[in-house]
């Protein structure tokens, strides 16, 4: 098969997609594409079929705090047979914080939406173990969103017990 | 007789109560489709709890694991003992400031992380770094690199069992610490890196220093391949040991040598290259058994090449010209010019302060190949002298999500080789 280049990338994701792409950014180092939320699973699984993309590198997530759509999950892919590194954005509602997971199309999703999960509090619906991943799973917050604390919170992680209990 | 629950009435956790029975029912929902045989009257089922505190797991990582006799049926890991929140703390510094935090992401190669987050900031804010500059980099990243390999080595080697080895790589080691500590000024936590260039020129005690080694290295290298590679030993623990296919190391996205020995030559020196290492002559390493022994060879052959890289950084590098751009809207200045005038210092002063300020809405990605796989920073700016968002993308994590597929099936003695062959680094996975 031919490699293709980044414009014929672009060009044939432009053609496909064209009602649910809203932007294509490419700056010159490397493509991004600005994504309705509707459309992420069908578009992921296009590109793992139709254009090679069969290396998820990683998945993370952004909080735009103050703005009109508060969360993005940034989905970053590669192809290894036409060399091309493809960013893929999606914009989500502060109050409908679900995506469809990608863990059925690229197994490393996995870890990554579990990242995304533990630090924004973002859900994949059929996501096969989505448990928070370095944080404890009695921890409530979302240490990554804006409005948590530098410093933390107090007593929202229990510490170990260093005293020996007497009796 | 196994019971469903067995493990979990038997273990009442009292800290962190919740997760760790989310752990527990995790394992038990794996493979959910396989039929479990309830008859054991053996008793050969048992889950098995390994670390975070085990030395063998290389830091803190907590592996849990459900044994039929020897045989691990399926494992779970459990990491974040080492989470530190440093992209929380990105957010809330600026760029400069940060740099010392990379250090202590993946600790054994912390050359490496300073070079990736200069390139992304640098390619975000648009900063020129001088030639010279660039060939340093290249020079010290590859040391790390060998480095970072020397500790898998003798690690790797003493969890097969043999212990005096790890004590002749860490002599070697000790060689490099101090080419670091006469280049940097520091043997471990180097920060020599600046954005637009480096902290300083490297000294012709340096330059001697690294030459002497880089000459040297070789033979030590050979002398360890004569004892290795036809060691009976060593051949049986790591041969067929934590086999991997190249159509599921691509699927769970495994990084960095583990990847390449499993016959995928994804290397970002060569895929996607940076700094000058287009110009260089260089061979990525690869295998096709995806097995241990398949990533012993690939990381030795990777540091003879480093060695190779080494020396031709040496014939192209300029032998003078600025280390630093002559920038101070984007650098920090030189230290004459701070201490012998007004100028130099109120600027040193604002690239403290403040620092470099991409434009707003800036966002950039630049990925490095650190000794473990791709070490990737993508930066969102907002137009102020922090960034808005900053994430890592950690080869060790990759890795050891890995861990959890490679380890199916393998036997449980067999644990700490795969561990010390994938060679993750906590501090670089939990970030």
């Amino acid at each position: 098969m031919e490699r293709i280049s980044k414009e014929t990338l672009l060009e044939k994701i432009k053609n496909e997609f064209d009602d649910k792409v809203i932007e294509v950014l490419d700056d010159g180092s490397y493509p991004l594409v600005l994504l309705k939320k509707e459309a992420i699973h069908s578009f992921c699984l296009y590109l793992k079929d139709k254009l090679n993309f069969i290396y998820l590198n990683d998945i993370f997530g952004t909080d735009r705090f103050t703005s009109e759509e508060r969360f993005e999950v940034v989905y970053h892919l590669l192809s290894l047979r036409h060399r091309l590194r493809l960013f893929v954005k999606v914009r989500i509602e502060e109050n409908d914080t679900e995506l469809p997971t990608v863990t059925d199309i690229w197994k490393s999703a996995n870890w990554n939406e579990r990242e995304v999960y533990d630090m924004f509090g973002i859900t994949f619906k059929g996501h096969p173990d989505l448990r928070r991943i370095f944080m404890p799973e009695d921890f409530e917050y979302y240490p990554l969103r804006k409005e948590f604390p530098l410093l933390g919170i107090p007593g929202s992680l229990e510490l170990p017990n260093t005293t020996p209990e007497h009796d | 007789m196994m019971k469903p629950d067995m493990h979990l009435d038997s273990k009442k956790p009292t800290f962190f109560p919740k997760h760790q029975e989310a752990l527990y029912k995790s394992l038990e929902d794996k493979h959910a489709t396989v039929e479990l045989d309830k008859s054991d009257p053996l008793a050969t089922r048992m889950i098995l709890n390994m670390g975070p505190q085990h030395p063998a797991t290389h830091g803190v990582l907590r592996v849990l694991m459900e044994l039929d006799g020897e045989i691990i049926t399926k494992c779970r890991l459990d990491t974040g003992y080492l989470h530190r929140g440093i992209e929380k703390m990105a957010e809330n510094k600026t760029y400069q400031e940060f740099m010392p935090y990379t250090d202590r992401m993946d600790y054994l190669s912390p050359y490496s992380n300073n070079v990736a987050l200069c390139l992304a900031v640098e390619r975000l804010a648009s900063v020129d770094v001088p030639e010279k500059a660039t060939y340093i980099r290249m020079i010290c990243s590859e040391l790390a690199r060998i480095s970072s390999h020397l500790l898998w080595l003798g690690t790797m080697i003493m969890d097969a069992g043999a212990i005096s080895f790890f004590i002749w790589t860490f002599r070697e080691r000790e060689k490099i610490y101090d080419i670091f500590d006469e280049v940097a000024g520091h043997r471990f936590t180097v920060s020599h890196s600046r954005i637009g260039g480096v902290n300083n020129d490297l000294s012709p005690a340096a330059i001697n220093k690294i030459k002497k080694f880089v000459q040297e290295f070789p033979a030590e290298l050979a002398s360890w391949h004569k004892l290795l590679d036809k060691n009976r030993i060593f051949i049986d623990r790591n041969e067929g040991v934590g086999s991997i296919g190249h159509e599921d190391a691509i699927d769970i996205g495994l990084a960095g040598p583990s990847l390449r020995a499993t016959g995928i030559a994804y290397d970002v020196r060569t895929f996607d290259p940076y700094m000058f290492y287009a110009d260089m002559d260089f061979e990525v390493p690869t295998r096709t058994e995806g097995d241990n022994l398949a990533r012993y060879y690939c990381r030795m052959e990777e540091m003879a090449e480093s060695v190779r890289i080494i020396e031709q950084c040496f014939d192209k590098m300029p032998e003078k010209g600025p280390i630093r751009l002559d920038n101070a809207k984007k650098s920090y200045p030189s230290k004459d010019e701070v201490y012998y005038s007004m100028e130099g210092l109120i600027h040193d002063f604002m690239m403290t302060d403040t620092g470099v300020c991409p434009p707003e809405g800036a966002e950039a990605y630049h990925a490095i190949e650190a000794p473990k796989g791709e070490l990737g920073f993508y930066i969102q700016s907002d137009g102020t002298g922090h960034p808005w968002r900053l994430k890592i993308k950690s080869p060790s994590f990759s890795n050891l999500q890995g861990l959890e597929t490679v380890l199916d099936g393998e036997m449980v003695a067999d644990t700490v080789v795969i561990i010390g062959g994938l060679d993750p680094v906590m501090g670089d996975s939990d970030k």
